[in-house]
């Protein structure tokens, strides 16, 4: 980075009550006070204070447009004595860990091949994120015709190879639907996994490889014991990032099952959209949306410092 | 940079791996392609060959921008993506640039409220955050989403352009200062102008998380003038069981062209964003 030289302006002489101002605004704290002020109002209105009112609403009977009255914990003792709530809480699990095993070695994958030197390497970088970068409803709409029950061109690849006799129902079945979700939300996740580890595994000299030969290690060994230590950092940053936003996931769920077939693919996202928006119980909504907190507290204090250490 | 000695071992460490992440990665938006451009009477018809067109049209295209709101749904999303972008990268760059150059009582608060809201996912607050709105009487209206997506906007790009602030010297505004420069003309003047990556790459990306941007829009804009692309093509252009797939997919393409001429023009701010944001924390 260069630097110009900057042209300032010479301040003109000022009168004694402007220069006492300009010195208070000067002072470290009020400049910055006033700087943060607009951005900390902002969030506090319409971040901190629906978070707040969010809990205050899951302790109500609340339904849209009617007046709700005090229930205490009776929203999560329902919901702990309903079979779909433990079944959420399981497709939760399911989602999260299996997409982030699959992000995270395709993405681990991805960058390797990646880090190896061949012509049109940027352009293919650049192609490879895009499913990261188009917006995701649009590019789920695309998968939805892609597992289409009767067009699925899957369906049409496996039955002309011979390896099936008649197509599957990939959104029908609850197995099939669950996979289809991990699929597509892996496909959409693993390019940012692979251009970060990628950013990553391009910090290591090559020398660091050279010695590791010299020393007889193996392809392997220079693995786990160059590249591995280096982007340690990284793959935990990048994970923990992942599951949190992958925690809160929606509009792929919403837009390619809906949570079906029978609750088989909800998670607390679109089970509390079930319920808060379309049924309009905003209490119950909001306790459901909320019993997802404990685990996501857990993982933004973990992830909060370890980048403090770092 | 190691392996590939021979032809074999390259073709094996590189270009079959390669190929098939180009081909996994490629393929969805192939089909989007392909699928907006067949007939119908190639649509639906199982027998035929799905892979290739044979008689491509421009049909669902004109049914697309003729018969639906499309053009309206696109000028909504550009709207509301520009306004909260700009809004957004302000707020931010106001927000991060004491955060990251200054100390003073409330900085340590403050910078962890940052990454809080950041990492406090949009399904915790949508449910409240729609009381709030219908409350405010803003049902159905732009302002509804311009007033939520930089709950999104502001803690992501401030926390993106803290790392980047924190890079420049802090001689640099010291001998501004010290040539008459007020705190606020050093930031304008020396530290902003010498941040302009950061500031692309952070506009770039409010970008486009707006234009993602799917559970407020769903919620807030239920008629069809006021909504957004995703919205509109989730909702108007699958009607029950009946879905319009040429249009669908002449959507979802037409949908994605904004980020993408904006991504291409601006691939690797976008690519050192993605890694500073987090990578370098």
């Amino acid at each position: 980075m260069s630097v110009r030289p900057a042209t300032l302006a010479r301040t003109a002489p000022v009168s004694a009550g402007r220069s006492a101002l300009r010195s208070f605004l000067e002072r470290e704290g009020i400049f910055g006070w006033l700087m943060l002020a607009p951005g900390v109002l902002f969030l506090l209105a319409f971040v901190a204070y629906p978070f707040f009112y969010g809990i205050f609403l899951s302790l109500e009977d609340r339904r849209v447009a009617s007046p709700g009255t005090f229930v205490g914990f009776a929203n999560f003792v329902t919901l702990a004595h309903d079979a779909v709530f433990w079944q959420v809480v399981r497709n939760t699990f399911i989602y999260v860990t299996v997409t982030t095993v699959l992000k995270l070695a395709g993405g681990l994958g991805m960058a390797l091949v990646m880090n190896q030197a061949f012509r049109g390497r940027n352009l293919v970088r650049a192609f490879l994120l895009l499913p990261f970068i188009v917006p995701t409803a649009l590019s789920t709409v695309a998968w939805m015709w892609i597992l289409d029950p009767t067009f699925s061109v899957v369906n049409w690849l496996l039955v002309h190879g011979k390896l099936i006799t008649s197509g599957y129902s990939f959104l029908g079945n609850a197995t099939l639907a669950m996979g289809s979700l991990i699929v597509v939300n892996t496909w959409r996740g693993m390019p940012f996994y692979g251009i970060t580890l990628l950013a990553g595994l391009q910090t290591i000299s090559y020398e660091l490889y050279e010695a590791a030969a010299i020393d007889g290690a193996t392809g392997v060994q220079r693995f786990l014991y160059v590249t591995l230590p280096v982007i340690k950092p990284v793959l935990i940053i990048v994970t923990m990032f992942s599951v949190i936003f992958t925690f809160g996931d929606f509009q792929l769920i919403y837009a390619l099952t809906h949570g079906g077939p029978a609750n088989a693919t909800h998670v607390f996202s679109t089970w509390s959209f079930d319920i808060g928006m379309s049924a309009g119980q905003l209490g119950m909504g909001a306790a459901v949306a909320l019993a997802i907190l404990p685990a996501l507290a857990l993982l933004i204090v973990a992830l909060t410092l370890y980048l403090r250490r770092e | 940079m190691v392996g590939g000695r021979t032809i074999g071992g390259r073709i094996l460490r590189l270009y079959l791996p390669l190929a098939m992440f180009i081909v996994g990665m490629l393929f969805p938006f192939y089909w989007m392609l392909i699928t907006s451009i067949k007939p119908n009477r190639e649509l639906y018809n199982a027998k035929i060959m799905p892979l290739i067109v044979y008689q491509p049209t421009l049909k669902h295209y004109v049914d697309l921008l003729y018969e639906t709101n499309f053009l309206t749904w696109t000028y909504n999303t550009m709207l509301v993506a520009i306004v909260t972008t700009v809004v957004s990268l302000v707020i931010g760059t106001m927000m991060a640039y004491p955060l990251a150059r200054m100390r003073f009582p409330g900085t340590a608060v403050v910078a962890i409220g940052v990454a809080a809201t950041y990492l406090v996912p949009q399904p915790l607050l949508f449910i409240p955050m729609s009381d709030i709105i219908n409350r405010l009487e803003l049902g159905n209206t732009l302002t509804a989403v311009m007033l939520t997506y930089p709950t999104l906007l502001i803690p992501f790009s401030a926390w993106l352009l803290m790392g980047y602030f924190k890079s420049v010297p802090r001689e640099l505004e010291e001998s501004a200062r010290i040539d008459g420069a007020s705190r606020f003309q050093a930031m304008t003047r020396i530290i902003l102008p010498l941040c302009t990556p950061g500031l692309l790459s952070a506009g770039i990306f409010a970008f486009t998380l707006a234009q993602n941007e799917f559970l407020y829009a769903l919620i807030f804009l239920a008629k069809s003038d006021v909504r957004t692309v995703p919205i509109g093509a989730i909702t108007e252009l699958i009607r029950g069981d009946v879905f319009y797939w040429g249009q669908l997919m002449a959507a979802a393409l037409l949908g994605s062209v904004p980020v993408a001429v904006i991504y291409s023009f601006f691939v690797e701010y976008y690519v050192a964003g993605l890694t500073a944001g987090s990578v370098k924390g």
